[in-house]
């Protein structure tokens, strides 16, 4: 199934890359397999799992769902590019702090759609926080501790 | 249960956060999927779309002229590669398990052919050209089918569906059964589930043929065990065999086993001398990872009628699936010795029979057994004291056996070691204001809606299974290291261990490095399982770092020419009683332990090791407590509080246990709520992705309180109980009781789980036509 490659520039955690890719390469397999970044994960092939998620010009997205040939000219922040260096983001912290993990596998993912929805809605209640993970599965956690490390992280000054 | 420290100068006990989460925080975890070799060739696997077949013919030649691909296998290229399982009885029936199929396919997703291609997208492409015909044969899928005269064979040349049939029975069980008042019976079922741990199974294998040496990461719960599978099925030396154990997404008991994917990939690697990687796609994962459950269970409690247990009789149907993993035949096997529960009956006939059937294999899955044994007595006493008009609290606490009892032997001969059940239940009660859910239910019954309160009390066995090894090395600089066989996949081992073995010897936790996960590193292990870890893998590093501590007293003794017995331990090191300023850190001792500075007669060096088996499991409990709503025009359930007191002895992290309560429940309040693999009557699996499963997700989870007792296990130098499995153990009995008593105005007497809105809907349909 040869195709010809198509080109792509995209920005991720700030680095520009360009580069040609098959069209029907996956967004989750070029930031995992051309990029090297493996801290985005693949949970399942229907896209529920969450796992994956990016920020891909700013909102949180499953990069399973998106062509690599789709993000052209997007800036796109994985969970290498979170943190501000050695000092963890808000989420991240939070999430160490209320054992929001166990496993590790499903975190990046639910990581990154946390801080979607605190730069969108700082104020996310209970409710919210739910609601905003309806697309993030975990096996380990049973939710608790993610829920209470987003609500952590949203009282944070920032 | 508070999450502070309960004892600020003890290390065990405090809620630590955790040392391992930094990295799985930053994306630099390193998954099975994340390790980069250069030259790796990928596998692909075409599987079989029929749940029962003969395989006709297999056309691979356009997949092998596929761009990229390496070579394309079948059964023909594989041979007698294939899966031993132990046996269990001498008269117990095992199907053959090649890697890949031979002849005959039992079951959808079984191996047919394995495209191997430079890489994956590639051999998928390959993989999906491959053409097979069948020729169709008939199917069963139900293990109580399965067992009937003239049932449909699962594996025809195997000649029956039986697999092994075990029995317990103790005291005189006709007997009590011809005096019992009443017989209470119940005939339920547990549904089949699935894992689901997030990171799919997958295994990368990376050949030396030159020094014969076979590395291989997989996502596995025990290297040690998985290396030794892989040396009998593959016959390769297991000395020669590295397993490594990267970080691993979750496993809850189905990644225990060696799977053929496994073997086979082991196998290419070999054969073709480049490393090999096959990673499970989620679709994969429900269509040949080890599920859980899917027990039938028909019994009879016999009873006084004031409510004394007098005798039980359980019969226990296990559906096995198509195949035997090593551990396919486990779960069952628990019910023999955890049919009684937390009651006094000791005229006890456990019978267990488990058949094959064209789905996919079974095997432990979180409570492994434990969930089923709970279940049915926690149904049954309920349904006990229904039909005698008592209260279910009260028919309980009749019968438990008492803390003065213990140990106690059961009436399947089991001992437990210690407990408190009133304790644990007046505890749940008083959590959950019991008093008041009962008002609560009682007005809203007299306002015609359909309201429960249910509770479950439950004891689990955690442990067994085997040893656990731990040592502890101190080198010559002092710098402490925790090898342990305990294996980690999401537990917490790094911080849980460095927490106990820096209580032990008296130093700040940052100097104890946890390494775990490596065959080569690690002297042996078992893995983690079956609620083991803190039983198993904490004993045997509680039995190291004592013996390590007995050795570091008699090297301080020699360098501060005192007797070892006035040497004691002080923070940093060692003192000598009464002279408070004659003291020597760890790091003297270790440097005087390699450099001729142990007493004559003592080995050098300063590194102890322990393989711990107590030879006993460690039986925690708990009471669980539910107040449920169900809308009768929807048949939709509301989970409007829960409750759950466990008592597992000793507790070292809170913020670990609690959490693993937290895990455990929402696997439990999946299968009470959700979750249910369904094969229809061909034998397709019609959940097979997760647009299908329903795993709970953040909404699923109810409104908690979670309290603890503590009744220290006597038999293990933590006085620890496991507690992995508590939620999935003790919540789904608390939910069923809680949903049959909201439907007892109907006349409803059971239904099994997963209680799902048609479901009940249905039911409470049916029960109103009357």
């Amino acid at each position: 199934m040869e195709h010809p490659a198509r080109p792509v520039n995209v920005t991720v955690n700030g680095t520009s890359h360009a580069t040609e890719v098959e069209p029907r390469l996956l967004l989750v397999h070029f930031l995992r397999e051309n990029l090297g970044l493996t801290g985005t994960h693949v949970g399942c092939d229907t896209s529920q799992c969450g796992a994956c998620t990016v920020h891909l010009n700013g909102a949180a997205v499953k990069s399973c769902t998106v062509l690599a040939v789709q993000a052209d000219g997007a800036e796109i922040t994985t969970i290498e590019g979170l943190a501000d260096g050695a000092t963890l983001h808000p989420v991240q912290a939070a999430f160490q702090e209320e054992h929001g993990l166990q496993c590790g596998f499903c975190t990046p993912g639910m990581v990154m759609t946390a801080a979607y929805l605190l730069e969108t809605r700082p104020d996310a209640d209970d409710e919210a926080i739910k609601h905003a993970l309806e697309g993030n599965l975990c096996r380990c956690t049973g939710y608790v501790n993610i829920v209470k490390a987003i609500r952590t992280a949203a009282q944070q000054p920032r | 249960m508070s999450t502070e420290q309960s004892n600020p100068n003890r290390l065990i006990g405090a809620s630590i956060r955790r040392v391992e989460d930094p990295p799985l925080l930053t994306g630099q975890g390193c998954y099975v999927d994340d390790v980069k070799l250069p030259g790796i060739l990928h596998v692909a696997i075409h599987r079989s779309t029929h749940p029962h077949a003969r395989i006709v013919s297999i056309d691979t030649a356009e997949a092998a002229a596929m761009p990229g691909v390496v070579c394309v296998l079948t059964g023909d290229d594989t041979g007698d590669l294939a899966l031993r399982a132990p046996m269990l009885t001498p008269e117990m029936n095992m199907p053959e398990h090649p890697v890949l199929a031979r002849g005959t396919v039992h079951a959808v997703g079984a191996p047919i052919a394995a495209v191997v291609a430079e890489s994956r997208a590639l051999a998928e492409d390959a993989a999906a050209a491959i053409g097979v015909t069948y020729d169709s044969l008939p199917v069963v899928t139900d293990a109580e089918a399965a067992l009937e005269d003239g049932a449909t064979l699962a594996h025809e040349e195997l000649g029956t569906n039986h697999c092994y049939t075990m029995k317990r029975e103790n005291g005189d069980v006709d007997k009590a059964f011809a005096e019992a008042d009443h017989v209470c019976r119940l005939h339920m079922k547990s549904p089949r589930l699935v894992a689901m741990s997030m990171e799919a199974r997958g295994v990368l294998a990376y050949p030396d043929p030159i020094r014969k040496e076979l590395t291989v990461w997989m996502s596995t719960q025990g290297p040690h065990r998985s290396r030794a599978d892989l040396a009998n099925s593959l016959g390769f030396p297991e000395n020669r065999i590295h397993v490594i154990a990267p970080d691993v997404g979750g496993g809850f008991g189905s990644k225990g086993c060696v799977y053929r994917e496994d073997v086979l990939v082991c196998h290419v690697a070999q054969k073709l001398g480049r490393p090999v990687k096959w990673m499970a796609t989620r679709s994969e994962d429900f269509l040949t990872t080890c599920q859980g459950r899917d027990q039938a269970m028909t019994s009879e409690l016999a009873l006084s009628k004031d409510g004394k247990m007098l005798g039980l009789k359980v019969r226990v149907v296990a559906n096995l699936g198509a195949y035997l993993h090593s551990a396919t035949a486990g779960p069952p096997q628990r019910m023999l010795v955890m049919a009684p529960g937390c009651y006094q009956i000791q005229d006890v006939r456990v019978e267990i029979v488990s058949a094959f059937t064209n789905t996919v294999p079974t095997g432990p899955y979180r409570g492994a057994g434990r969930p089923e044994a709970v279940l049915n007595i926690e149904r049954l006493a309920d349904k006990a004291a229904r039909d005698l008009g008592m209260d279910p609290l009260e028919l309980r606490r009749k019968n438990y056996i008492q803390p003065e009892q213990f140990p106690y032997r059961t009436g399947v001969g089991v001992e437990y070691d210690s407990g408190d059940y009133e304790k644990s239940l007046d505890e749940a009660l008083r959590l959950s204001d019991y008093d008041q859910l009962i008002r609560m239910r009682d007005e809203a019954r007299e306002r015609g809606e359909l309201v429960g309160v249910g509770v479950s009390t439950f004891v689990e066995p955690s442990g067994g299974a085997g040893f656990e090894s731990g040592a502890v090395r101190v080198d010559r600089t002092g710098a402490i290291t925790v090898l342990t066989g305990s294996s980690s996949h999401g537990q917490g081992h790094e911080t849980v261990w460095a927490q106990v073995a820096a209580d032990l010897l008296k130093v700040p936790m940052e100097d104890v490095v946890v390494r775990h996960g490596d065959t080569i590193a690690i002297q042996q292990g078992t893995g983690t399982f079956g609620s083991r870890s803190a039983v198993m893998g904490g004993g045997a590093l509680a039995t190291a770092a004592e013996r390590l501590v007995t050795k570091a007293k008699a090297v301080a003794a020699n360098l501060m020419e005192a007797s070892a017995d006035d040497v004691v331990q002080v923070e940093g090191g060692f003192a000598v009683t009464g002279v408070p300023e004659r003291t020597v850190t760890w790091r003297q001792v270790a440097g005087a332990a390699h450099a001729k500075g142990t007493p004559a007669g003592m080995d050098p060096g300063l590194h102890e090791t322990a393989f711990f088996d107590p030879n006993r499991e460690a039986w925690g409990f708990g009471a669980h407590v539910a107040l449920v709503r169900i809308d009768a025009d929807t048949g939709e359930l509301t989970i409007e509080k829960l409750v759950l007191v466990d008592d597992i002895g000793v507790v070292l992290n809170p913020m670990v246990v609690e959490a693993q309560v937290h895990g455990g429940l929402a696997q439990g309040l999946g299968e009470a709520l959700c979750e249910e693999m369904v094969f229809d009557e061909d034998g397709q699996p019609r959940t097979g992705t997760l647009m299908d499963y329903a795993v709970p997700r953040a909404s699923t989870m109810p409104p908690l309180i979670i309290g603890e007792t503590e009744t220290p296990n006597p038999f293990n130098p933590l006085g620890v109980k496991g507690v992995g499995e508590a939620g999935t153990n003790g919540a789904p009995p608390a939910v069923a009781n809680a949903v049959m008593d909201a439907l007892s105005p109907l006349g409803i007497d059971h239904i099994d789980m997963p209680y799902t809105a048609p479901k009940l809907w249905r039911a409470i349909r049916e029960a109103r036509k009357g």
